[in-house]
């Protein structure tokens, strides 16, 4: 029988750690949705949203409740809207029409965000994506809880230059039209190269169509109970340190794989994935800057950050398999700066750079995540970022992916405050030199070759 | 059977333990295990209960001992046991 220890361990990674299930996300399909006439298409996406979704909310909070684990999320995935959309709009201002419907269907039910205003362009670009795509920066400033992501390149396709431009211009505007909101709606937006299908994250999750009709898939957090459990090994070997991280991993995701069975059978829908990754919060503690810090760094961004995060990242996957029947999603440890205070100190302190993000992201999941950056940015620079991304993962065979926010008004220096999870970061430097001539040629770059690996 | 874990933290003082057996008995909870320690003047006191026969719903279980707990003086959770379980057993 479970002895008072246990239970004093347990309660303790909740009250004083952090510990909590990030998010149940649930997965529609709306193919089913899809027609030739607009209103027929709002119409059909609003009564299956709003059926399907409807007791989403508030079984969430029951499970909450009776096992006293806050589940701080409950969030909608769809099918990616620009093939839900395809038959019937025919400029972009019809797929704004479908944003107002999804925010609106997502206020009914509650839930906290919907992600798949999406549109999968990793080798070309159908018409109605590039409405869908080109839609996006007035879809995210009339509504409120949209959130949008392109991918723009896989290891099997290679990357899609054309998309990888557009992108840039399209996320200046996105930070232009929401510019008296400190540019927020670059925050809901996330271009990705190898999306994942299941993955219950936003701002990039999106129900793939290899997806059953409705499914639920749930991220695990706690880089809070991580950084604790390694503050009773310091300056212990590898070994030990290794050790300690799996075994918390494994915890933590066995409260998100009971978190989700019990989603699952309440609300009669499969479960998915359980997304392993660890999630930072803005709350002091809840930081994965300050795991790297427990692990021997004094800044997150200092020589031998790569190596560690590598380490934490691959040791939080080998204690979390284990724990769960199904893993996917991105599973990984995020890096975002504006949600992780650690993050955001170590910028401040001139300790972390764009350049490094670039190169923490080879090794963990996800990609260089809500950095701020000065308004004037060019777009061309934008989509120079995106590619080295987006190549990042190409090769490396992982998903990476690019959320930034070049805050109009806003320079090196200042702050800005996004508010709730997503935090508030220091507007970070980018590199001043060119890449226009190198991102306006058309085309793609081909998919990378898997042998004669160096 | 219905598992669940009961704890009691705060400060210690007459009568805590009396105060929430006495509310299970009314609610025709079963006590099937109590462990409890003092840890620097703080009461520490674990029950697994079976609610399978309780006259009151889960939901008002839990909220009740919320309230006998903020009468008293000290926190009480109530929680199904399958959390410690999935977390502590392979």
């Amino acid at each position: 029988m479970i002895n008072i220890f246990e239970v004093n361990e347990t309660n303790k990674m909740v009250e004083q750690e952090n510990l909590d299930v990030r998010t149940i996300t649930m997965g529609i399909n709306l193919l089913d949705c899809s027609s030739n006439n607009l209103s027929e298409v709002n119409e059909k996406i609003f009564n299956k949203i709003t059926t399907v979704a409807k007791d989403l909310v508030h079984t969430g909070e029951e499970i909450a409740k009776e096992f006293g684990v806050p589940i701080v999320n409950k969030r909608i995935s769809i099918t990616p809207i620009s093939l839900v959309g395809a038959a019937a709009c025919k400029s972009s201002k019809d797929y704004v029409t479908i944003a107002k419907t999804l925010d609106r269907a997502a206020k009914q039910v509650g839930v906290n965000f919907i992600g798949g205003y999406s549109a999968i362009v990793s080798k070309g670009m159908t018409a109605s994506d590039k409405f869908l795509i080109e839609s996006i920066p007035e879809a995210l400033a009339c509504t409120d809880f949209i959130c949008s992501s392109v991918n723009v390149g896989s290891t099997k396709t290679g990357i899609n230059m054309d998309a990888v431009q557009l992108m840039g211009t399209i996320i200046k505007q996105t930070a232009i039209q929401t510019k008296d909101r400190d540019s927020i709606g670059c925050a809901k937006l996330v271009v990705l190269c190898n999306a994942p299908d299941d993955n219950p994250f936003m701002a990039g999750a999106f129900h793939g169509v290899s997806e059953d009709d409705a499914i639920i898939n749930v991220g695990v957090s706690g880089p809070g109970v991580v950084k604790y459990a390694l503050e009773k090994v310091r300056g212990e070997s590898f070994e030990v340190l290794c050790e300690t991280i799996k075994k918390t991993a494994f915890k933590i995701t066995r409260v998100g794989q009971l978190v989700a069975q019990e989603a699952s059978q309440r609300l009669g829908v499969p479960f998915g994935i359980i997304d392993l990754s660890l999630a930072p919060t803005p709350a002091v503690g809840d930081s994965v800057a300050d795991i790297l810090k427990e692990i021997g760094l004094e800044q997150a961004g200092a020589p031998g950050t790569t190596a560690a995060l590598a380490m934490l990242n691959d040791q939080v996957k080998k204690g979390g398999v284990m724990a769960s029947s199904y893993v996917g999603g991105l599973s990984g440890a995020f890096i975002p700066v504006s949600e992780d205070q650690g993050m955001i100190d170590a910028v401040k302190a001139g300790s972390l750079t764009i350049e490094k993000l670039e190169a923490m992201t080879c090794v963990c999941s996800v990609g260089l995540d809500m950095i701020a950056i000065p308004g004037d940015t060019k777009p061309s620079t934008i989509s120079g970022i995106i590619a080295d991304e987006a190549a990042i993962g190409m090769v490396n065979q992982k998903t990476t992916a690019v959320r930034i926010i070049p805050v109009i008004g806003k320079n090196v220096g200042d702050m800005v405050e996004f508010g709730g999870l997503l935090g508030y970061a220091p507007i970070m430097p980018v590199n001043p030199f060119d890449c226009t001539a190198f991102v306006s040629r058309t085309g793609r770059i081909p998919a990378p070759i898997h042998s004669f690996k160096n | 059977m219905k598992k669940c874990v009961i704890t009691v933290v705060g400060k210690d003082t007459v009568g805590i333990i009396a105060k929430v057996c006495t509310y299970l008995a009314e609610t025709k909870i079963n006590i099937l295990d109590i462990s409890q320690t003092i840890v620097s003047g703080y009461f520490n006191m674990m029950m697994i209960v079976d609610v399978a026969d309780s006259n009151k719903t889960y939901e008002d279980v839990i909220n009740d001992l919320d309230k006998i707990g903020k009468n008293i003086g000290v926190l009480i959770k109530c929680q199904r046991e399958e959390i410690f379980d999935m977390m502590h057993r392979i």
